[in-house]
């Protein structure tokens, strides 16, 4: 019954709305005004409407920018970061100026050549020499741009730091799971068929290859050594999946069925972090930034940058997946080495 | 028969030319006039009440899924009306529905919105009557380019009410996760429906775009050289020219998925290991979809922006009272940035692992679209400048478009650089970035084009005090959405997050996920001052003049609401460009395009 009372309610005041319309459309007739055509006073009016806008635009802009001090992410904290971020204020400054001066020209103009009585248009149809100007100066600035971005890109994608330390991302619904590839820095062999959630083979590791034998895997929260070059090998079990270190300024897809790679070296530890930021609770994440299903944003990863001293100490107390045969494996090293 | 040669008077009275020519139609029923019509002028409005009913369900989606980012964990009534007890118990919205109203509001906002609303409107309706046209090449083909959209529209409409819910995989429905039921519910029968729908949505769009092309090359009228053309015809041409080349491949793509999803084959999928079994595919790659999919995607952006280039210069010049700037810079850089539209899809999957070589090719034409793009926005401001400036709504409408096309371009460079890109590929950044470039330049201009040609389509005007009150609350809180956005994207926080809870860095930016809903919404309700004026006018708003904003182009040379077959004496020859307004030397600030050249005049469209 209310229900039917406000669908009446939404109706009467759809009749009024367009009673009123058509009232102020029949006095405006009388006065001998167009109601669908602009006059010289609407022309003032909005002309001068375009104008407030474009200062109050600048002004939220502005007010924005202070607003968001201290809570945007903190200085970046990897070597490739650190290049990013510059060339990130780099490509701002140009495009603040841009920005200013032709959203100020855009509207300036609309406020300065409204038509009012008397005025006229200026015929002005082309002038090459103008157009030729405006093409060539943003060639220019955007070979610039192009070069210096360029540049970084290289040293993202380029050929890793071949002593760099091997370490896998794998991404399932809803979580992570980092594998350490171990003493000897190889990642053993993986098969999707040989995954057992069951016997926590989270990811299909295959007994038959010794390299894997001192692959020690983690969940919840991974560490890495500060200033040690790294490369994540990242794979996704059933869905694509995104790596995503906002921190690092880095990213990659994990998709099935093949393996994506990153490499990156941190720069900054936890600790040194949380002094950076004043926030004694804050931590690095990883973060899922490929839309994986219904429990996408449910799956954040702690990273932890340890000095190095601190890394071992923490990578001491981690034990290889397949412990028994890692200890065969090891006193039999150990024996060799005594003989 | 058309050729026959006659001197066009200035305004074009063709009612007297009756003996001459003498176009007779048989009486045709309701059904045929107004349903399975084949009149472009009668298709045109089809398109563009479908596409406004799709739009305004896509906005409801829009603030039902802002309500729950602006305050996570609330509940609200209005969400278990439009939901009720599956997707929103006690008010509060499903993760998965969440995603669900995600998809299908950027599907119908850019497939349905976008591409069949502004282009089926506007080069429906304009492309015969701005080259001089009674009709478009295949009236019959046009009308069947409707109703597969009518069919596309209403098997994407109905696929949110099946019981697993809408496809829910994001927009671009990358596999697997699009492939899986089991790995979303969204992608059971949902998705199905979702692929058969934008399979049909291409079948029209491909029966639209060859007739647009055919009309515009084949059945100009005499003297109307392409040099003369209107740059909306120029426009609605060149996006005829890139959804013709590029939705084929979307078609590929879904075709295959359908495969992958119904028949075991394996194009996308590989390697996969999902509910407790490991599945028998391998080989295939999503990498694969990605590139298919974009290949269309981004050519499909300016599919979608190239139309609003189009309205934004017509209407621009003729509310300035000036010709547009740099004629023929402008069909340049359209032609250039749909040449270039074709081998920038890479920049979407920057973060997909593909080889970085290709990713530097991919940087480098992104960012020479920058280049006719910044002509096109020069040459805008340039011709505001010294223009006579009549503030109708829609000039309004195109200044906005304008500005927030240079707003979004301008961030566009950023995710064009690579290596920037990563920093924040799929964060709010880039959300902000493409609703404002794209989204809020083409709706802005769409708006502008339907007041400036609301008196062509139904003899009447619209309310302007509505309109300028529509523009301003619509521009404002546009501006209000996406610009605090582009901070909340700066911060690291990925789109398609259902909540931020364990995140207490993105927190810290709450305030301006409850501003941006705000303005989202309000800027939503501001839409019915728009629905209120459109439908009031169409049969109250006061009666249009015959040329009611003084253009010069061949669409007001008709009697005020045109019979099927537009001119009912012979077609109007044309003389000259459509821009002379303003010319010195005259009475009058335009001179349409029929007027033939008085001795020693030059025309400017033709300068070399």
């Amino acid at each position: 019954m209310i229900k039917l009372l406000v669908y009446l309610a939404v109706v009467l005041a759809l009749i009024l709305v367009f009673q009123l319309i058509r009232i102020y459309q029949l006095s405006a007739e009388l006065k001998g005004k167009h109601v669908g055509k602009a006059d010289d006073s609407n022309n003032r009016s909005q002309g001068l409407l375009m104008l407030l806008f474009a200062f109050a635009f600048f002004a939220c802009l502005i007010w924005l920018l202070f607003d968001v001090r201290g809570k945007m992410l903190p200085p970046a904290a990897s070597d490739v970061g650190e290049t990013s971020d510059n060339v990130f204020l780099f490509n701002w400054v140009i495009i603040f100026i841009v920005f200013f001066i032709t959203t100020f020209l855009l509207f300036y103009f609309g406020f300065r050549y409204k038509k009012q009585k008397n005025t006229k248009a200026y015929f002005y149809p082309h002038n090459d020499k103008l157009e030729l100007i405006w093409t060539v100066v943003p060639s220019i600035a955007l070979a610039v741009i192009i070069i210096y971005g360029l540049s970084l890109w290289a040293k993202m994608t380029g050929t890793p730091d071949p002593k760099a330390m091997v370490i896998q991302l794998y991404a399932k619904q809803f979580d992570w799971t980092v594998r350490y590839a171990g003493d000897d820095n190889v990642l053993g062999k993986t098969d999707y068929r040989l995954i057992d959630d069951a016997s926590n083979n989270t990811v299909g590791m295959d007994s038959t290859d010794a390299s894997g034998w001192d692959d020690i895997m983690v969940k919840g929260e991974f560490h890495i050594p500060v200033n040690t070059p790294i490369v994540f090998k990242c794979n996704a079990r059933e869905v694509m999946h995104g790596a995503y270190f906002p921190h690092f300024r880095e990213q990659i897809n994990c998709v099935p069925g093949i393996t994506t790679d990153m490499h990156f070296t941190a720069t900054i530890t936890t600790d040194s972090m949380r002094k950076i930021t004043h926030d004694t609770a804050f931590d690095y994440i990883l973060l899922c930034n490929r839309v994986c299903g219904s429990g996408h944003y449910n799956m954040p990863m702690k990273v932890v940058v340890d000095s190095p001293d601190e890394f071992k100490k923490w990578m001491a107390k981690q034990h290889p997946f397949f412990t028994h045969l890692y200890d065969m494996h090891h006193k039999q090293a150990v024996a060799t080495a005594m003989k | 028969m058309e050729t026959i040669a006659h001197t066009a008077t200035h305004d074009m009275a063709h009612q007297a030319d009756h003996s001459e020519h003498h176009h007779e139609h048989p009486k045709l029923s309701f059904i045929e006039k107004y349903v399975f019509s084949m009149d472009h002028k009668i298709i045109s409005k089809q398109f563009l009440f479908t596409a406004m009913f799709m739009a305004l369900a896509a906005a409801i989606m829009s603030t039902l899924f802002r309500l729950q980012l602006g305050w996570p964990g609330h509940s609200f009534p209005v969400m278990h009306y439009f939901l009720g007890d599956k997707w929103a118990k006690g008010g509060i919205l499903d993760p998965n529905m969440y995603l669900g109203l995600v998809t299908i509001h950027g599907t119908i906002m850019v497939f349905f919105l976008l591409t069949g609303g502004l282009s089926g409107t506007f080069a429906n309706l304009l492309i015969p009557l701005q080259v001089g046209a009674r009709d478009m090449a295949s009236p019959f083909l046009n009308m069947l380019s409707y109703w597969f959209f009518l069919l596309a529209s209403f098997i994407m409409f109905i696929s949110l009410f099946v019981e697993t819910g809408p496809a829910s995989a994001g927009w671009t429905v990358y596999p697997p996760l699009s492939a899986l039921p089991q790995a979303i519910p969204g992608s059971g029968s949902g998705m199905t429906l979702w692929l058969v729908s934008i399979a049909l949505f291409v079948v029209s769009s491909l029966l639209g775009g060859l007739n647009y092309i055919v009309t515009v090359l084949n059945l100009r009228t005499k003297g109307m050289k392409m040099t003369r053309l209107p740059l909306t015809v120029w426009a609605l041409l060149i996006t005829a020219v890139l959804g013709v080349l590029s939705f084929p491949v979307l078609f590929g793509a879904a075709i295959l998925l359908i495969f992958d999803r119904t028949f075991g084959t394996s194009f996308y999928l590989s390697d996969i290991y999902i509910g407790g079994q490991a599945l028998s595919q391998t080989g295939g790659s999503p990498i694969l979809f990605e590139h298919l999919f974009w290949f269309l995607g981004h050519p499909e952006v300016y599919i979608v922006i190239m139309p609003a280039f189009g309205i934004i210069s017509e209407v621009m010049s003729v509310n300035a009272r000036k010709p547009i700037f740099g004629y023929r810079a402008m069909i340049g850089s359209m032609l250039a940035i749909a040449f270039l539209a074709f081998i920038v899809w890479g920049h979407h999957m920057f973060a997909s692992g593909m080889n970085p070589f290709l990713g530097s090719v991919f940087v480098f034409t992104t960012l020479l679209i920058a280049i006719p793009s910044a002509i096109k926005a020069f040459n805008y401001i340039t011709t505001l400048w010294k223009g006579n400036i009549h503030f109708n709504p829609q000039m309004l409408f195109v200044i906005g478009a304008v500005s927030t096309f240079i707003s979004g371009g301008l961030t566009g460079i950023i995710l064009a650089d690579s290596a920037l890109d990563l920093a924040v590929h799929g964060t709010y950044f880039v959300v902000a970035h493409f609703h404002i470039v794209m989204g809020l330049s083409a709706v802005l201009a769409m708006f502008g084009g339907v007041y400036h040609w609301f008196p062509k389509m139904f003899g009447r005007y619209m309310n302007k005090k509505l309109g300028y009150w529509h523009f301003w609350t619509t521009f404002i809180c546009a501006y209000g959405v996406f610009l605090p956005m582009h901070f909340v994207g700066l911060a690291g926080v990925p789109r398609r997050y259902f909540n931020n809870d364990l995140y207490p860095a993105f927190e810290k930016l709450q305030h301006l996920n409850v501003i941006i809903s705000v303005f989202a919404i309000v800027g939503v309700l501001a839409q019915v001052i728009f629905f209120i004026n459109f439908f009031y006018s169409m049969f109250n708003g006061p009666k249009s003049e015959q040329n009611p904003w003084h253009s010069n182009t061949l669409e007001w040379t008709t009697p005020i609401v045109p019979e099927h077959g537009n001119w009912p004496g012979p077609l109007p020859v044309v003389h000259r460009w459509a821009y002379d307004y303003s010319k010195p030397g005259k009475d009058v600030d335009f001179i349409p395009q029929t007027v033939p050249m008085e001795e020693g005049e030059m025309d400017e469209g033709e300068h070399v």
